[in-house]
């Protein structure tokens, strides 16, 4: 046998090795049902969840709660299965949040709140122009 | 009117492109099979077409530019990525900033690149050129913008698109000939140098990757397996310093200005590029080693076509949408994917097929490649290279496997970890302890023959020098973490290393040092990246632990600070104050405090209120009339550190509906050991209106005290002003202002509120000082006791929340960069020096 074979077939264990790791770090998309399921099961995997914000029936943006000091803030998202959760963020609001079309909140639960690590926002007309504006003639 | 022509001429241009690289990729084709007259027949009839479709890129950017710099709205190019205001200097980069211009940059730099082929090749010019042509194809298709009608498919996106044709909107229907008076602007966010230099500089460098994949191709299609190697390895070595460079000037520029966070993010564009460049460093390697000992040609032959196949996959990932919300900067769908697949799965079927095709007839050494060998080490490395390269490659495409199980009908939602940065690194952070080990060990096999004896000779002094500098190091109690202490001793021990032989071959033949060169800098970067990212500190970190409420007993540190204008906070060894939003003139160095000013009609317009002084050097005179910057806002922050000295940071957020709400920009401290790294994370948003008091009254006189807010007041002149920005009057309406001088904590400010009598009824304009939370009306006027009423009302005073972190040894970091580009540029010329030479004796 060569040594540029062992080699080879070191490498091939060592990426076989990589594919397991990262798909035991990989995380997934779940509803707020299956996350709580998860962290009750003691898991503390972050996880991925799509949702939006919850509106009244005027279709306003409620429940955007800013603590005193302006540094971080709860809000109540509504996942696709239509399950509303309070979620906590420790920053400050992102100014475009109310914005947002859809969110994604990567987290966990602690107790019956919902921890968000971080947060990833789909806004409308990102990077692109898609109307005109009335009265530039 | 709407310019048609030069759209229509740049459209031709386009068409020319296609049909020109087709033509001549079938005429250098032609040529590659023959041989005698015939070839050389072909041949120029490939050069003429290649000469014709370089013409014609050139063509379409002479239009493409014609159209933008004299601001033809009319086009969907220019109105979406170009404004009346924009500086001269980024009409350039409105050509890149959209998806059809980045593909024309990309088709410009195959075009320069072909034709220097052509003039410094002999042997290889109909080969090379048919890949060359044929990739040209590819990419003129993408911009074609035409509609094949009996299958209704649409090939590529235009760049001269006009705006009628490409909105929707209501207005055409009444006016098809309306053009917009001005564009919607280059997104201000990438008005910055950078936007200038870096999309070249990257795309040269995915352009330069396809000139030693056309050599591999060319080599095993002539079945000359073995000479593509020499003309080829100069490009590789050019292609890998370029997009390394071009790599690095996007870390540095999301670290300076797009407020990423840091330097790099491992988001999966970064990753896209990232990839290929390791396996093109790998493939310089395994190239120069075929050179010297004929041994791992084959390896060599895989690199080139992987590390060409994986630029032509980053295109893929990111202009296809199919990143979707995985990436903070993937390009809009412009309806491509397809096309692209198509590009992607032609070169690399293409590419495979080939290599398989004369594989067994590849020649191979039989010899066994001892473990004291420089083949073997570099191997090693190779796969070190290639493995790190793995890694992050499988959960860059999780989207990509996701879209395949699902043409499978199996649903995979898999995502990438919650922390990305953190799980990248925990895995590259041990490929860079591998490869600056190997980088250390290999350079000492490189030149000479060694064996167990001469080996530990040799190594014993790094060795012991190493070793010496890191107990030091572990000592202060700088580093502690295991992990870290290993990068930085592998780090350490490859500068040193290859110092040494640096020292060795400037004494011999410094021609040849560029490898020591390059090593010592990727030594560096790895220690830079060590200290500014492992070491990264957050100084605006409050460790009280805050409840989020009551019933959660969870507690957090926060890594935001609030600051209320003008009142000093603590923070780590500083104290911090906030002291007002600024505005940058646009001729003028520095900044101007919003309250020094008087808006106009044209936001780019202002009125100095006063004398506006910056640095201790007045910028502007009173009543000067100058222009701003109006997109952006700085955020004044007073540092005092513990020595009592001051600085001051000016970080910028920009109010940007486009890009989605407010941009924030750093401001940073240099010093030559850290940066002090400062970005505002939250503002009141200036569409929120404010709350006010209700307004109190001030009956007063001329020149007497009053107090506005706690703070002292008084009315310095009142004048009749003979017009009023933004109303008409006439000769029977009046209009008096107010000089009003508020003296605050740290200026004294001016109020200019106006009181005016129009068509017998009075209206009153207020004026606002942000800096103090007060607003100022003159509401009443008494000629004849010569008194008058002010009226002011008070609101909650302005702030920020800002975080602040220090990065240590950042400019290790940037340094190694350039030592490594130095490297590179030295290594280039020897190998263009060995093909040139070679040429002349004909052997090429």
């Amino acid at each position: 046998m060569k040594t540029t074979h062992i080699i080879l077939i070191a490498a091939i264990a060592v990426a076989i090795g990589i594919i397991i790791v990262s798909a035991g770090d990989a995380s997934t998309y779940v509803t707020f049902d299956q996350a709580y399921e998860l962290a009750s099961d003691g898991k503390d995997k972050k996880i991925h969840v799509v949702g939006t914000l919850k509106r009244n029936e005027f279709g306003d943006i409620v429940g955007i709660k800013p603590t005193a000091d302006k540094i971080s803030f709860t809000f109540i998202m509504v996942d696709e299965s239509g399950k509303e959760q309070t979620v906590f963020y420790n920053n400050p609001v992102p100014p475009d949040f109310a914005r947002s079309e859809n969110i994604v909140v990567i987290g966990s639960y602690q107790e019956e709140l919902f921890i968000a690590d971080n947060i990833l926002m789909k806004c409308p007309s990102k990077y692109q122009e898609d109307e005109i504006q009335a009265g530039v003639n | 009117m709407v310019n048609t022509f030069i759209g229509n001429l740049g459209h031709l241009f386009v068409v020319l492109t296609f049909v020109s690289s087709i033509v001549a990729a079938f005429s250098y084709f032609k040529a590659t099979q023959h041989i005698g007259p015939a070839e050389s027949e072909w041949k120029k009839n490939g050069r003429f077409a290649f000469f014709l479709h370089v013409f014609s890129v050139f063509g379409i950017i002479f239009c493409l530019y014609f159209i933008i710099s004299n601001h033809l709205f009319e086009y969907h190019y220019a109105w979406s990525h170009s404004s009346l205001k924009l500086p001269r200097e980024y009409l350039i980069s409105c050509f890149w900033e959209g998806q059809e211009g980045s593909f024309l940059l990309w088709l410009f730099w195959h075009a320069v690149l072909g034709l220097i082929l052509i003039f410094t090749n002999r042997y290889w010019e109909a080969p090379v050129m048919t890949v060359f042509a044929l990739v040209q194809a590819f990419l003129a298709s993408m911009i074609l913008g035409i509609v094949i009608p009996w299958i209704n498919l649409k090939l590529g996106s235009s760049p001269f698109i006009l705006l009628r044709d490409a909105m929707d909107a209501p207005i055409f229907k009444e006016q098809p000939d309306f053009v917009p008076e001005d564009g919607t602007g280059l997104n201000p966010l990438l008005q910055n140098y950078w936007m200038v230099i870096h999309p070249p500089t990257l795309f040269l460098g995915f352009a330069a990757s396809l000139v030693p994949f056309a050599y591999a191709m060319a080599g095993l299609w002539k079945k000359k397996y073995k000479d593509w190697i020499r003309p080829a390895l100069p490009w590789m070595i050019f292609g890998t310093a370029i997009l390394g460079l071009g790599i690095l000037m996007g870390g540095y520029w999301a670290y300076e200005t797009l407020n990423f966070g840091g330097y790099w993010n491992w988001d999966p564009v970064e990753n896209a590029v990232y990839v290929p460049w390791l396996i093109m460093v790998a493939a310089i390697h395994t190239m120069i080693t075929y050179k010297n000992s004929g041994s791992a040609l084959k390896t060599s032959i895989i690199l080139v076509i992987a590390s060409f196949i994986l630029i032509l996959y980053s295109t893929f990932l990111t202009r296809s949408g199919i990143l979707g919300d995985a990436s903070v900067h993937s390009f809009t769908d412009l309806g491509l994917s397809g096309q692209l697949l198509i590009y992607l799965m032609f070169f690399t079927i293409g590419g495979i097929t080939l290599a398989a095709a004369r594989w067994s007839a590849i020649p191979t050494t039989s010899k066994e490649i001892s473990t004291y060998s420089r083949e073997f080490w570099i191997f090693i490395g190779a796969t070190t290279l290639c493995l790190g390269g793995f890694q992050v490659l499988v959960p860059t495409s999780y989207p990509v496997i996701n879209s395949i199980a699902g043409l499978f009908g199996a649903e995979l939602s898999l995502a990438t970890p919650a922390d990305q940065i953190g799980f990248y690194s925990k895995f590259q952070l041990w490929f860079g302890v591998g490869v600056a080990l190997l980088s250390g060990t290999g350079q000492y096999f490189w030149w000479k023959k060694m064996d167990r004896k001469s080996l530990v000779k040799e190594l014993t002094t790094p060795f012991i020098l190493t070793l010496l500098i890191t107990t030091i190091i572990l000592a202060s109690g700088t580093i502690t973490k295991f992990s870290y202490i290993a990068l930085f001793t592998a780090g350490l021990y490859t500068i040193i290393a290859n110092g040494l032989i640096l020292i060795k071959m400037l004494r011999k033949n410094p021609k040849l040092s560029g490898g020591a060169i390059a090593h010592i800098g990727i030594g560096m970067i790895l220690i830079g990246i060590l200290f500014s990212s492992g070491y990264n500190k957050v100084v605006s970190l409050n460790r009280s632990g805050i409840l989020i409420s009551a019933d959660q007993p969870t507690e957090f540190n926060n890594e935001n600070l609030l600051l209320f204008i003008n009142q000093p906070k603590e923070m780590a060894e500083y104290q911090l104050q906030y002291k007002g939003e600024f505005v940058e003139p646009r001729f003028k160095k520095g900044f101007v405090n919003k309250n020094d000013i008087l808006k106009t009609r044209d936001p780019y317009t202002v009125i100095a209120k006063k004398d506006v002084v910056f640095e201790d050097r007045v910028i502007f005179k009173e009543r000067d009339t100058f222009e701003i910057f109006p997109e952006n806002t700085y955020y004044k922050i007073a540092y005092t550190n513990a020595k009592g000295k001051t600085f001051s940071l000016y970080p910028r957020a920009q109010v940007n509906p486009q890009m989605g709400g407010l941009l924030a920009s750093p401001d940073i401290n240099r010093r030559w050991d850290r940066d002090l790294y400062t970005h505002v994370s939250s503002i009141r948003s200036p569409e929120e209106p404010h709350e006010w008091s209700e307004i109190k009254e001030f009956p007063i006189g001329l020149k007497e005290r009053f107090f506005l807010n706690d703070y002292i007041a008084v009315v310095d002149s009142i004048i009749r002003v003979p017009v009023v920005d933004g109303v008409a009057l006439n000769e029977n309406d009046v209009a008096v202002k107010a000089r009003i001088k508020i003296y605050g904590e740290d200026q004294e400010y001016i109020a200019e509120p106006i009181f005016i009598i129009k068509d017998g009824k009075v209206a009153r304009l207020p004026d606002e000082i942000n800096n103090l939370g007060l607003r100022v009306y003159l509401l009443h006027i008494d000629p004849n006791t010569e008194t008058f009423t002010i009226g002011a009302n008070t609101r909650q005073k302005d702030w920020v929340v800002l975080k602040a972190m220090e990065k240590p040894l950042i400019n290790v970091l940037w340094i190694g960069t350039l030592v490594l580009m130095a490297g590179f540029t030295l290594a280039i010329y020897r190998r263009y020096d060995e093909f040139v030479k070679m040429r002349n004796k004909n052997q090429e």
